[in-house]
């Protein structure tokens, strides 16, 4: 009988510590994820403006692509004077 | 005794996985719905693009895009302008509406718009306008 009660509480400890433990887990996930919601709306940005992997006219230089006098010679770093 | 802990764990594993499942959230969720705004959102930038060049139409604080001056776009083009600034904003409120839902997390879609709002404008192209903390107008 004694064992059977201490079985029962036992039962009770364990149930009571599941439903804590899955209480803590939800309040801890509530907060808004920041982070995620900022990389989430970069990839719909970046399909929506069609920012990347689409058509890119020219990806090296997006600061000034009408410039048609300097193309190329931009191997030459001012290492020795 | 045995049978009686077993029961026990799976309780407690079905319990701790079911409310962690619930309460996990995939902000980069894509459903059919979101697919289909987006889509919808892509077509019309093509429309909307001079208009945000030429500072006729410009980005707000809170997610949404507003006829900022009136004067740079035609009179006779005036109306469908505002149309498609109505369009928008309107797939705008859907796009975060749904992600919010897709997460079951509808009380979000405050905060995603937030948080969009405040991607659209750090990533809007340069001599686009975009609104500052105060609503005022900036050109980028």
């Amino acid at each position: 009988m004694t064992a059977l009660a201490k079985n029962r509480r036992v039962l009770l400890g364990v149930l009571t510590g599941a439903a804590l433990m899955s209480a803590g887990c939800v309040t801890i996930n509530i907060y808004f994820p920041a982070a995620a919601a900022e990389k989430a709306a970069d990839r719909i940005i970046d399909e929506v403006w069609q920012l990347k992997g689409g058509v890119p006219s020219s990806p090296p230089s997006p600061s000034s692509p009408s410039s048609p006098s300097s193309p190329a010679p931009k191997s030459d770093k001012p290492a020795a004077k | 005794m045995k049978p009686l802990f077993v029961k026990i764990l799976w309780l407690v594993a079905s319990l701790t996985g079911a409310s962690q499942a619930f309460a996990q959230a995939n902000l980069e969720i894509n459903t059919p719905g979101i697919a289909a705004i987006q889509s919808s959102m892509q077509k019309r930038h093509a429309e909307l693009a001079p208009l945000y060049g030429s500072g006729a139409v410009g980005l707000t604080r809170d997610g949404n895009v507003a006829l900022r001056d009136a004067a740079a776009v035609p009179l006779p083009q005036r109306a469908a302008v505002n149309a498609l600034i109505a369009a928008e904003n309107q797939d705008r409120a859907a796009l975060y509406r749904e992600i919010a839902r897709a997460n079951n997390r509808p009380e979000w879609e405050g905060e995603i718009r937030n948080t969009f709002g405040q991607r659209w404008i750090d990533r809007a192209q340069p001599g686009w306008y975009v609104q500052n903390a105060g609503g005022a107008w900036i050109k980028k």
